[in-house]
């Protein structure tokens, strides 16, 4: 008994500092860039669940993670979800088909010879029964569910907005259009027009959409019922496309200027003959700096989330020790949830607006001018 | 977990949506939208220079009308001043033509009386010496009833011519 307590004891001291990290990061990383900041984040997270009886690590990766049915609640042990669609394209060809055939959580079932991996790298993803390989799995997940709802979404106010403007476009903005447009004109006035400079208007509609994309999804991500909580901007595959279109955009669209800067850089002759120092420095800057955007968005997201969860982890480890420190912790976890909402909310405008900003501002750099000598 | 690696299926939806919804946002809302927004603006500044340069206009026109009215008013006064002169003028005028006709008239009266007077003192000569002469006739004739008389009255008139030429 006073084994468990004290392992009890340390698993929570890990927790806290865990969360302090978490935190510390979280507050941070708003500058900060580096991507080692997130995998000690991730190793931290998952040594100090490796240990735990509570699945916090389980519960963790189960909310900010990615699934094939948008789970609800679970009620006397029967989960609540919404069934997704799978699309499979297995050895047996194009497979179709609803996900509640796969079972739920802890009674996975076999369905065409595909079933979910409980374990093993691919846990949680669908594997070929015959090969015990990934298909290829284009699947209709509850992050790729929430992106359609999100690009719905966005499609229906944008345009619908862009209706109002050309139906009664000297009339005063109302509604929707009230609300965005400050929002629409402080980014092309103040971000990405003087970032970019005259070419601004070709990279508007990227960075526009970019921005609305990202803090709808953040929105989303907060909100913690259905169509909320898929936690999209808070996975990589998201942020690693919008952080290669960026790129793309930064670099195809480049002035020569741009590349001479990096190839030929106005720096003394031996920096770049015979070792070419200066080159492999901002050629990795080339690449660094759309990595550092992707990593910012996925890691402030995945963090808010995970802050969140940990704390509500919080009341049921204590509430396994004892019912009373479980009621009494709960207290504490509430305010401390709703504080981090908040600041949530905050953390939401700031990442799309940071995203934005960095992705002109590495537009812009793409647009230099040949100065004169 | 897959928390650093990027799920396939996911970047690939990711992918095709973000780039559809670019491009659907890309030509039917953010021009119509930033445009619009430009040109409102653009026509909101018109319209508040336009209504700065009519309130200007305004003013100088008003000032203007109330030059105008204040010069009306001078004018007016100025007629209503010459008016009056010309009223003095036209009666001072008129009493000294008055005066000058009624001179004249006085003074072919009094031309005519004196030439009435004159014609009559003329008459009253005439017949006076018409009457003198009738008289001294009648005289004459009772004088001169005879020869004797006859006479010594021409004696007495041949002595005075000699007495005279002598």
């Amino acid at each position: 008994m006073s084994q468990s307590r004290n392992k009890m004891t340390s698993c929570l001291a890990k927790v806290f500092f865990a969360a302090l990290f978490l935190f510390s990061s979280f507050s941070m990383s708003a500058q900060s860039s580096e991507a080692t900041e997130v995998a000690n984040e991730v190793a931290a997270a998952e040594k100090h669940q490796e240990k735990e009886g509570v699945d916090l690590k389980e519960m963790i990766f189960g909310h900010t993670g990615d699934a094939y049915s948008w789970h609800i609640t679970t009620v006397n042990g029967h989960p609540i979800s919404i069934p997704l669609l799978c699309i499979l394209y297995g050895q047996n060809g194009l497979d179709v088909f609803c996900s509640s055939n796969l079972g739920h959580e802890g009674h996975y079932t076999e369905y065409k010879g595909y079933k979910i991996a409980e374990e093993g790298n691919d846990a949680g993803k669908i594997i070929e029964l015959s090969t015990g390989k990934r298909p290829w799995d284009f699947s209709i997940t509850k992050n790729v569910a929430s992106l359609l709802i999100s690009c719905a979404l966005l499609l229906w106010i944008f345009l619908s907005i862009a209706k109002r403007y050309k139906e009664n476009p000297m009339s005063r903005p109302v509604g929707k259009q009230a609300l965005l447009e400050p929002l629409i004109v402080s980014l092309v006035d103040d971000i990405i027009k003087p970032s970019i400079g005259k070419n601004y208007k070709r990279y508007t509609a990227y960075l526009l959409t970019a921005f609305f994309f990202i803090f709808l999804n953040n929105i989303l991500g907060i909100i913690p019922i259905f169509p909320g909580g898929a936690n999209l901007t808070g996975n990589i595959a998201v942020t690693v496309v919008l952080a290669s279109l960026t790129f793309i955009l930064t670099n195809f669209t480049a002035t020569k200027a741009y590349y001479k800067e990096i190839f030929w850089p106005e720096v003394p002759i031996f920096l770049k003959l015979p070792i070419p120092l200066m080159q492999f420095i901002e050629i990795m800057g080339v690449f660094i700096k759309p990595i550092a955007l992707c990593v910012r968005l996925f890691a402030n997201m995945f963090a808010g989330h995970t802050m969140v969860l940990i704390l509500i982890g919080l009341i049921f480890i204590f509430g396994q020790m004892h019912v009373a420190a479980g009621a009494g912790i709960s207290v504490l976890s509430v305010l401390l949830i709703v504080f981090m909402s908040l600041l949530e909310c905050l953390v939401c405008f700031i990442q799309a607006y940071v995203f934005t900003m960095l992705s002109a501002i590495f537009i812009g750099m793409g647009q230099v001018e040949e100065h004169e000598h | 977990m897959s928390l650093l690696t990027p799920d396939f299926g996911l970047l690939v939806w990711m992918l095709l949506c973000f780039i559809i919804l670019a491009c659907i946002l890309g030509k039917f809302a953010w021009p119509a939208i930033v445009g619009m927004i430009e040109k409102r603006g653009n026509y909101i500044e018109e319209s508040l220079k336009k209504a700065d340069e009519a309130n200007a206009a305004l003013a100088n026109l008003k000032e203007e009308n109330a030059k105008l009215l204040a010069e009306a008013k001078n004018e007016r006064l100025e007629m209503l001043k010459e008016a009056s002169r010309l009223k003095d003028q036209m009666i001072s005028d008129a009493k000294t033509q008055a005066i000058a006709e009624a001179n004249k008239i006085m003074e072919s009266a009094k031309e005519s009386i004196q030439l009435e007077k004159d014609n009559a003192i003329k008459d009253i000569r005439t017949q006076v010496a018409e009457l003198s002469v009738t008289i001294a006739e009648k005289i004459l004739r009772g004088e001169l009833k005879d020869a004797e008389s006859q006479t010594a009255m021409i004696n007495k008139y041949l002595d005075e011519v000699n007495i005279s030429k002598s």
